[in-house]
């Protein structure tokens, strides 16, 4: 065996998971509903339970006890014959919620951790509760909504492709660098934990953006904007989609849309589609 | 604004052969050539000459040649031209001057200064031709140990130890990251065709697979994940025999890349998913990797979109703290570390950063193996090295030094046309690689490309098997981070003691 004690490597991961057929005792299935207690299971267990439920034609899967496993939902790429899960979580997932999604519904029945949504694909992810920092990083499709606020470098590198466009809609406020690079997607950030009058308290927001739309309820100040961001004037289409979107989110978390909607909404593009253009010499 | 730089190229033309069939006219693309009809004289403008050699080649009289324009400043070894013309450049843009390819400095090649050893009377050498020579490749972590169980009648052997996910390759040799953007679409076809064919793979770079190249490709493919995010999908992690975590680049470590909006067509908006015309902007730093916590976090994903069934690679630039920083990638639970040198090429970076920033692949190679071993990590993750590598006895003194296997970008651009003008920046590559203009596009025919390709493959690959053979080795396993075949020539102490080889003679 080649191994040094001392500098011995220890799978953070991996170590010490069993095998499907040694965890099933952790899944109960009644047709086409299923629900896996997470309390004793690691990262790589919990998905590999989800990815059975999903082979199994299970529709709907609750997942309780949930005590920050990462990866939920991650390994649920299945092409043929792509099976549409919705799972529920009780308790805190742990990061990368939902990375790499494809097309799933995941509700959280509490808060989350970082990067909710990182690279998603598609599907659906609605928070009942606050979430992490780098959320919806590169998302490319698909919605995410979050019940309260979210940490720093929210929808950092957000993209968009014709019909293909992610939703975010947050219903607190974020901090530094929220829409960083931002290439396309549409962002809300309601601040309805903003006491009244209060500005968002997030600088740098859409530093380098270059594609997508922010729009933004209540104060903020031009000096929290990065250079590369414009406030332009709201159009019907505008208030089409922040209508639609606000509904969804007043469905979900129970919240008087009339009041949301009585409030200032700001709406944020890109100044250029290519801020950096100009920099280099030819 | 008046210029006041000189021409770089100067372009004589053979009145006497020029037939006025004005093909130059036509392959330039820079419009350095044109006829005028009343005088029957073909004219040309050497300010836009990039010295692509493009005319030159097919001009059917040879009527053409192009080289550095002898006009000069005054010679001076501190201000040379190349320096006082940048001058004038930044003078006139206030700009980054922009270059592309690998770094053209004089910086010491240090496979110029290993030699490799050979059989002589008292061990005998293979003649490849005759007998078997193995030069498979297998990437990706090793088990720490095997544990057979032989059946009684000895018939059966049962490997009880986990062992995970590997890729095979026919040759120590896959190209590089190029970018479906950043290279024509010919270029890139042409280089997944050459490694199916070939039984090895190539790189997406950071642009995606376009849908089209899945299936037929996809277990050819390496398909990279970098902080721009382009074309990251389930499917395009889950079609890909390798995922790879690109962290830096050696031609421009510590920077993002910046793909024009020019550059961005339609085709490329889709295989990207960003909008047309649209800058495809890389940042700097992976935002959610800001520690090696961070990046375990990123190939753990990775491992869950796939199912474990395939092996990650995470790429950095070759710096100065390489082996620490590599020995970290692997605890991380990285299966192929990928490092790319000093002389490692680019579509486009600044040429400040591309000139002086990073450490010379050889060393950095050399580095990490040793560090890998002494902390008895080297078997969890195969070391993949790129950077400047010109030719099978680069590649055979890299695997001598520790490398499972070797990126080509350079090479390969070169056996498809590349002169090397440094121009891949401008988007207007006469020779259909670096570019997306349809007319220039169009110039490179896969099927041809990849037929230079494989051609270049097969040649390296024969070259590795005599060297091996003359070595007396019969598989390219047994060579691998075996020093004493390698001695230094005109090496330092110092140097001498980061490659762990030893002085020719001792």
């Amino acid at each position: 065996m080649v191994s040094s004690l001392k500098f011995s490597l220890r799978d953070m991961f991996l170590e010490g998971v069993r095998p499907l057929e040694k965890i099933l005792g952790y899944i109960e299935v009644k047709g086409e509903e299923a629900v896996i207690d997470a309390s004793e299971l690691k990262h790589k267990e919990v998905n590999d339970l989800l990815r059975y439920t999903a082979l199994n034609k299970v529709k709907k899967v609750e997942v309780i006890n949930v005590v920050g496993q990462r990866y939920i939902g991650t390994r649920l790429h299945i092409p043929n014959p792509s099976p549409r899960l919705e799972i529920h979580i009780k308790g805190t997932p742990g990061n990368d919620l939902g990375a790499f999604l494809d097309g799933h519904r995941i509700i959280v029945h509490g808060n989350a951790q970082d990067g909710v949504g990182n690279t998603m694909d598609d599907g659906e992810i609605v928070v009942h509760g606050r979430a992490g920092d780098v959320v919806a990083m590169s998302m490319r499709g698909g919605r995410i909504y979050i019940r309260d606020n979210v940490g720093y470098r929210t929808a950092i590198h957000m993209k968009e492709y014709v019909g293909k466009i992610p939703v975010l809609v947050i219903g607190g406020t974020a901090q530094d660098f929220f829409g960083e690079y931002m290439a396309g997607g549409r962002v809300i950030l309601l601040g309805l934990s903003l006491k009244e009058g209060e500005k968002h308290k997030a600088h740098y927001i859409g530093t380098g953006m270059h594609g997508g739309v922010i729009y933004l309820r209540g104060r903020v100040e031009k000096y929290q904007l990065g250079k590369e961001v414009g406030i332009v004037d709201m159009e019907e289409e505008d208030w089409k989609f922040i209508e639609e979107q606000v509904r969804r989110y007043c469905t979900y978390f129970n919240r008087d849309m009339d009041k949301i909607m009585e409030g200032n909404f700001l709406k944020l593009v890109p100044v250029s589609k290519r801020p950096y253009g100009k920099i280099y010499a030819y | 604004m008046k210029t006041y730089m000189l021409p770089e190229f100067i372009i004589e033309r053979s009145d006497e052969r020029c037939i006025r069939c004005r093909v130059c006219e036509r392959q330039c693309a820079q419009e350095g050539h044109w006829y005028d009809e009343e005088l029957d004289v073909m004219f040309h403008n050497e300010e836009t000459c990039i010295g692509c050699q493009r005319c030159v080649v097919f001009c059917p009289t040879r009527a053409l040649s192009v080289r550095p324009h002898p006009s000069t400043y005054r010679p001076n070894a501190n201000w040379t031209r190349e320096k006082l013309q940048d001058l004038k450049k930044q003078a006139e843009t206030g700009g980054v001057i922009l270059t592309g390819s690998g770094n053209d400095k004089p910086y010491r090649i240090y496979w110029d200064h290993l030699v490799l050893n050979a059989s002589q009377v008292t061990n005998p050498s293979i003649d490849p031709l005759r007998e078997p020579m193995e030069l498979r490749t297998f990437l990706g972590r090793k088990p720490d140990g095997l544990d057979l169980k032989v059946s009684e009648d000895y018939e059966d052997v049962e490997i009880r130890s986990e062992l995970y996910p590997n890729v095979m390759i026919e040759t120590p040799i896959v190209f590089s990251a190029m970018s479906y953007g950043a290279i024509s679409y010919n270029a890139f076809k042409s280089l997944a065709m050459a490694a199916k064919e070939f039984g090895t793979l190539f790189n997406t770079g950071e642009g995606g697979l376009p849908k089209s190249m899945r299936e037929e490709f996809g277990q050819n493919t390496i398909v990279q994940v970098a902080s721009g995010r382009f074309g990251v999908d389930p499917e395009y992690l889950n079609v890909s025999a390798v995922m790879e975590i690109k962290i830096g680049q050696g031609a421009k470590p510590g920077i993002g890349g910046h793909l024009p909006g020019e550059k961005v067509s339609i085709n490329i908006s889709e295989t990207r998913m960003i909008p047309e015309g649209t800058d495809a902007l890389s940042p700097a730093p992976q935002h959610d990797i800001y520690s090696i916590e961070d990046l375990s976090m990123l190939i753990y994903a990775l491992k869950e979109a796939t199912n474990y069934e395939k092996p990650v690679s995470v790429k950095i630039a070759a710096v100065h703290n390489v082996a620490a920083i590599a020995s970290g990638i692997v605890r991380a639970g990285a299966d192929i570390v990928a490092i790319d040198g000093l002389r490692g090429g680019t579509g486009a970076a600044p040429k400040i950063i591309r000139d002086n920033v990073g450490i010379p692949i050889e060393l950095a190679l050399a580095a990490v193996d040793r560090r890998l071993r002494e902390e008895g990590i080297r078997h969890k993750a195969s070391i993949l090295v790129a950077g400047g590598f010109r030719n099978s006895g680069d590649v055979i003194k890299a695997i001598a030094l520790g490398a499972d296997a070797v990126y080509i970008g350079t090479p390969a651009l070169v056996a498809m046309g590349c002169t090397l003008c440094q121009k891949c920046y401008t988007g207007k590559c006469a020779w259909g690689i670096c570019t997306q203009d349809p007319y220039l596009t169009r110039r490179l025919n896969p099927e041809i490309a990849s037929r230079r390709l494989v051609n270049l493959l097969r040649g390296w690959s024969h070259e590795i098997k005599e060297m091996l053979g003359g070595m007396g080795i019969n598989a390219i396993e047994s060579l691998r981070g075996n020093r004493d075949h390698l001695r230094g020539v005109g090496l330092e102490e110092w140097e001498l003691n980061v490659l762990g080889v030893k002085g020719a003679g001792e």
